[in-house]
């Protein structure tokens, strides 16, 4: 199906008529940022991004289009995995009985539109994590549970996308609940599930028409033009056998170990817990917190940080990610967003990183 | 049972990290309740030589007559804590421990012969054992809560020693230094001002002084690569931390290398 370019207002008046929270993409601070919105003069019209290891720009250009952009720094993580937040607390009555209380979740019926490819990927990554396992996480379950996703494919890559080589883009496969394409008129209106349908509510449909469907193959090819892949030989089954290649010590005197690229990381999970008590020491909070396998604490046990050093901790990431969350997930946890590369203080490209280990021909 | 007793000592400083007490609040209240505050001129009790639980420290060592008090604090106290980048890496006044203090006197003062200081300006710890120490220019109200909550429990803080950029993108803001090219420490800098620099728009200058683990060498690539020249590269580091070990050997690496 096909609406007009016009109706887009009329799409985000239905939703927050019926009561959701938008979030949607906007510049703030010289990026693409996703907050709420209420207004199609507050999306990046005419707006695309300039891309590149260590370097994020935004352009005015002379296009129409609400959507003619690569991603920004966020996404859809922030909004399900929060990047702080109060778990529980305990406090101590005076006779000094402790007592514990679950902080419960504030949700808002949700719904994020502008999401891409990669982001639906990494938020059924999360899933599996987060909700798919013998624990479930209830926190990022009620937030899941009231969220939808209006997803847009891409028009064009960053300079450092290469989702087409994890095949989780450019165009949306499965996870969301609508997926648009932006064209120069309008957009292609795909609803996936029941709930999407709804959303849909009172916009002016009409059928897609053969031009139409060939804009969007012809903006599908051009998305997929990616300068960037991950290198073709077998990472999974490799990198574990290159434990001990001098080349983690090479990307390490270049590594801030910052823990930008895991905290851009649209499937970076890993977190912190700890206690803030009041002063008065009646009572205490206990928070989650984003955290990264390039801090000290990541591998801190009993006295002794295992991974001092920066070549284990970007050992320890890129053998996770590529390696053995396959054993855990059933895939790689990267999706080629390539947000790891472009919000790197320093540029390191992990395709490059990556290719340091690809076998040496043998002549 | 009686409170735990607590002073706040001031040596070379600008008594920025005294306020983050006497700023607190409320909290202020619930620790009068806590604690008996013994010594705290900034604030009114004078007894400078009395046995206390918890001695803070704010400034550097910068006078002759100060390494003698110190060490008379240091016996009086059970626990020792420097706050602030003076008490902590020797201050921003440290910078005079790369130039010739006594030329600078003479080319100052009218009347050099009535000035007392010593060549160096050095942190606490460089006289005596220090049991913890709160970074930061100034410390923030929550490293002292935290602090004085976990030693009333009796145990240590455990210390935050990630980078900044940690807490800059929990706080989702926009990485300075990607998108505007700013020179900004945060990656090597030390959490627990809350990102405060970069969440306005600006660069961190590493007031919190170096986390664990900062390749400096890898940071001053990357500012000569923003169009820093090695100088002012070096003064990034040789800055109000110039006196923290990593900063120092970096920035006077440079220096001497320029």
């Amino acid at each position: 199906m096909f609406f007009q370019a016009n109706q887009l207002q009329q799409l985000l008046n239905t939703l927050l008529s019926k009561g959701y929270r938008c979030i949607g993409p906007q510049v703030r601070d010289g990026a693409i940022i996703y907050d709420s919105i209420s207004s199609t003069e507050q999306l990046p019209r005419g707006i695309n991004d300039e891309q590149k290891p260590g370097h994020y720009s935004l352009n005015n250009n002379t296009s129409s289009k609400y959507f003619d952009w690569a991603n920004g720094p966020q996404a859809i993580k922030p909004l399900l995995f929060a990047s702080r937040e109060r778990l529980w607390e305990s406090k101590q009555s005076d006779e000094g009985q402790i007592s514990f209380e679950l902080t419960e979740p504030e949700t808002k019926p949700t719904v994020i539109i502008g999401a891409r490819a990669c982001d639906i990927a990494a938020m059924k990554i999360q899933d599996q994590h987060f909700l798919e396992q013998e624990f479930v996480d209830p926190y990022y379950k009620a937030r899941r549970e009231t969220l939808l996703t209006v997803a847009v494919n891409c028009s064009h890559p960053a300079d450092t996308c290469f989702c087409h080589s994890t095949g989780d883009g450019p165009f949306v496969d499965d996870g969301a609940d609508v997926v648009l394409t932006e064209l120069d008129s309008g957009f292609l209106v795909d609803a996936r599930t029941p709930q999407g349908k709804n959303l849909l509510e009172g916009l002016s449909l009409e059928d897609s028409t053969k031009e139409q469907l060939e804009e969007s193959e012809s903006i599908k090819a051009n998305a997929s033009k990616q300068k960037r892949q991950l290198p073709r030989f077998d990472i999974k089954s490799r990198l574990f056998n290159e434990l001990n290649n001098d080349a983690w010590h090479e990307i390490a005197t270049k590594c801030l170990s910052c823990g930008n690229c895991t905290s851009v990381c649209p499937t970076c999970f890993c977190h912190s817990e700890n206690d803030v008590p009041e002063l008065d020491g009646k009572s205490s909070a206990h928070y989650r917190e984003w955290d990264s396998c390039f801090g000290q604490g990541h591998s801190y046990i009993h006295g002794i940080t295992i991974r001092s050093e920066t070549s284990q901790r970007y050992r320890q990431w890129l053998t996770h990610k590529f390696s053995s969350w396959h054993e855990q997930y059933g895939r790689s946890g990267c999706v080629g967003c390539g947000r790891c590369i472009t919000w790197c203080p320093v540029g390191i490209d992990v395709t490059e990183s990556l290719g340091h280990f690809e076998e040496r021909r043998r002549d | 049972m009686s409170k735990p007793r607590v002073a706040v000592h001031k040596f070379s400083s600008c008594d920025g990290c005294q306020l983050a007490f006497i700023n607190l609040g409320e909290p202020l209240l619930v620790l009068a309740g806590l604690v008996d505050i013994i010594h705290f001129a900034e604030a009114g009790p004078l007894d400078e030589n009395a046995k206390i639980d918890i001695a803070f420290i704010e400034g550097s060592i910068s006078a002759s007559h100060d390494i003698e008090r110190l060490n008379k604090i240091r016996e009086n106290s059970t626990y020792l804590i420097t706050i602030g980048a003076c008490a902590t890496s020797g201050g921003i006044q440290a910078l005079r421990n790369m130039a010739d203090t006594k030329q600078w006197i003479e080319g100052i003062y009218a009347n050099p012969t009535v000035i007392d200081t010593l060549d160096n300006s050095s942190a606490i710890k460089d006289h005596v054992k220090v049991d913890l120490e709160l970074w930061g220019c100034p410390i923030s109200k929550q490293q002292i809560i935290t602090a004085i909550r976990a030693l009333l429990f009796g145990v240590l803080p455990i210390e935050d020693k990630d980078k900044v950029c940690m807490e800059c993108k929990r706080q989702q803001t926009v990485c300075v230094m990607v998108t505007k090219n700013e020179p900004c420490m945060g990656p090597v800098t030390r959490t627990g001002c809350g990102a405060l620099c970069p969440s306005v728009g600006r660069d961190c200058y590493g007031c919190y002084g170096p986390a664990e683990n900062p390749n400096t060498q890898a940071m001053a690539n990357r500012l000569q690569g923003l169009g820093l020249i090695k100088d002012e590269a070096a003064r990034r580091f040789l800055f109000i931390n110039s006196g923290a070990d990593a900063f120092h050997q970096q920035g006077t690496r440079m220096k001497e290398a320029d």
